[in-house]
């Protein structure tokens, strides 16, 4: 192995998706726990956290713009740093997610839930469970993996669907409940974004395997279009 | 040779299961690959793989090493080069060539570029011959006031253009270049490269380089070659778009070489 620096550059590099990977997960399960019990102190933490996400997807972009300028890398080192240039601009995105979840949170204020949330923590726990394998499967280049978790998607469709439909029964009852039910509705719309944006991450994971660049067909199944 | 066989192959050359040898050693093996016309076709690999001899295979400068002996075909528009009837003097007009170091004569600049043309009869305008040469060289404006001075006096990069418009006065269908930057400072490698972009219009470019960046930069189609068997012979094991070498070459040691872990 005659570049032993570069190998280790690209090393950091990856320790650092996969740390900014946790910072996301551990926000999009924070927001819905905070939503959930409605602890408005902890959504401002989370809101103002994101800028620490958004710090450590600068650092890993600007690592990856001088492994570039530095070493000149081709075929899969090249593969390997764009597709992470990509990931974490998707992390980022994601971290943005759990902040919009801590925003409704604040927004909501003094007023009730309009229901005890059920669906939506699951919905959030699915879709870190998706990100971490799928963080996991892009480090290991596990193209099999890489490959079937974007058809779980499905389980996280039918959750928000589920949602979807309760509320409007909610709001069909009480037009009142309008404003709060919008609320879940939006909350819940972030998390089946969190699952879409997993599919890019697992077509990363087989383009650096495989040189392959496509995208992943997944069933739209969501009610209301992205 | 019959000059101009305004032929519509669009390949230069159709190399078939070319092996050369110096005495008993065999330094190329089995290579077959067609070179397409007005395209840039780098050839790539780690030293000592038969990149150079290769690329002499192609206008017969091999056989000016005594005991080197070829087995094959090289096909140059449709004619092989190694036919018995086939004068290597003329193959040499038709396929010019330029070297690792610039290597001028010590001549003036524009005896430089109107010495072969005039060894090969040229009858027009040679005023003119010289000023278009120096011109499709990108060097026409950093020495029309001095085309009386040696062309030793002038820069490295400046003599590989010099080179480059003398090999294109004879007016060839091809240039091959064994390195051509190699010995100059990234300007006027960088120049040597644009100017090739410009070539290609006209010529049918075939270049060895060590430099990788360059090969991508520089060529539409890239061979890599490699030692291989147990003769340890040269021969190109992946010959395809430059841009797939790059980014997803298919053989694994051609992804460690471009990667830099192997060579």
């Amino acid at each position: 192995m005659p570049r032993k620096t570069f190998e280790h550059e690209i090393q950091k590099i990856k320790d650092d998706v996969l740390v900014l990977g946790s910072m996301v997960e551990q926000a999009i399960l924070d927001s819905v726990e905070a939503l959930k019990t409605r602890d408005i102190e902890a959504a401002r933490r989370i809101y103002t956290g994101d800028q620490l996400v958004n710090a450590k997807r600068f650092e890993i972009e600007n690592a990856i713009m001088i492994a570039i300028a530095t070493q000149q890398p081709m075929a899969h080192d090249l593969r390997l740093l764009a597709s992470m240039m990509e990931i974490i601009s998707e992390l980022e995105r994601m971290g943005d997610y759990a902040k919009g979840i801590a925003k409704i949170n604040i927004l909501m204020g003094e007023q009730p839930l309009l229901k005890p949330l059920i669906d939506l923590p699951r919905m959030a726990e699915k879709d870190v469970d998706m990100l971490h394998r799928a963080l996991t499967a892009f480090i290991h280049e596990d193209v099999e993996t890489a490959r079937t978790i974007p058809q779980e998607d499905d389980e996280v469709d039918a959750l928000y669907n589920q949602i979807y439909r309760e509320l409007m029964t909610f709001v069909i009852q009480d037009p009142k409940a309008i404003e709060r039910a919008n609320w879940l509705l939006w909350a819940a719309h972030n998390l089946e974004r969190v699952a879409d944006r997993v599919t890019n991450i697992c077509e990363r994971a087989i383009f650096v395997a495989t040189g392959e660049l496509k995208e992943i067909d997944v069933s739209d199944d969501e009610l209301i279009a992205p | 040779m019959s000059q101009a066989v305004i032929s519509k192959n669009p390949y230069v050359f159709e190399v078939r299961d070319l092996n050369i040898f110096y005495d008993d050693f065999k330094a190329v093996t089995d290579v077959n690959l067609k070179i397409e016309r007005n395209k840039i076709t780098a050839i790539i690999g780690p030293s000592g793989c038969g990149k150079s001899t290769l690329l002499r295979a192609f206008n017969r400068m091999n056989e000016l090493v005594p005991g080197t002996r070829v087995e094959g075909e090289v096909l140059f528009d449709s004619q092989n080069l190694y036919a018995p009837d086939v004068d290597p003097i003329e193959v040499r007009y038709r396929i010019g060539m330029v070297f690792q170091k610039p290597n001028p004569f010590p001549k003036s600049i524009y005896e430089n570029v109107a010495w072969g043309a005039r060894i090969h009869g040229y009858q027009g305008d040679m005023d003119e011959l010289v000023e278009r040469s120096l011109r499709s060289a990108a060097l026409w404006d950093e020495v029309k006031d001095k085309l009386d001075q040696s062309g030793l006096s002038l820069s490295g990069g400046q003599q590989q253009r010099l080179c480059i418009a003398r090999a294109i006065a004879v007016e060839p269908e091809v240039i091959l270049m064994d390195e051509p930057a190699s010995a100059l400072d990234p300007i006027a490698t960088l120049k040597i490269e644009e100017l090739m972009q410009e070539l290609k219009k006209d010529y049918t470019i075939a270049v060895v380089t060590h430099n990788m960046q360059q090969a991508a930069r520089v060529s539409d189609y890239t061979a890599m070659m490699m030692l291989t068997g147990d003769s340890r012979a040269g021969t190109v094991i992946e010959y395809t778009d430059t841009k797939v070498i790059f980014t997803m070459p298919k053989d694994k040691r051609t992804e460690d070489y471009v990667t830099g872990r192997f060579g």
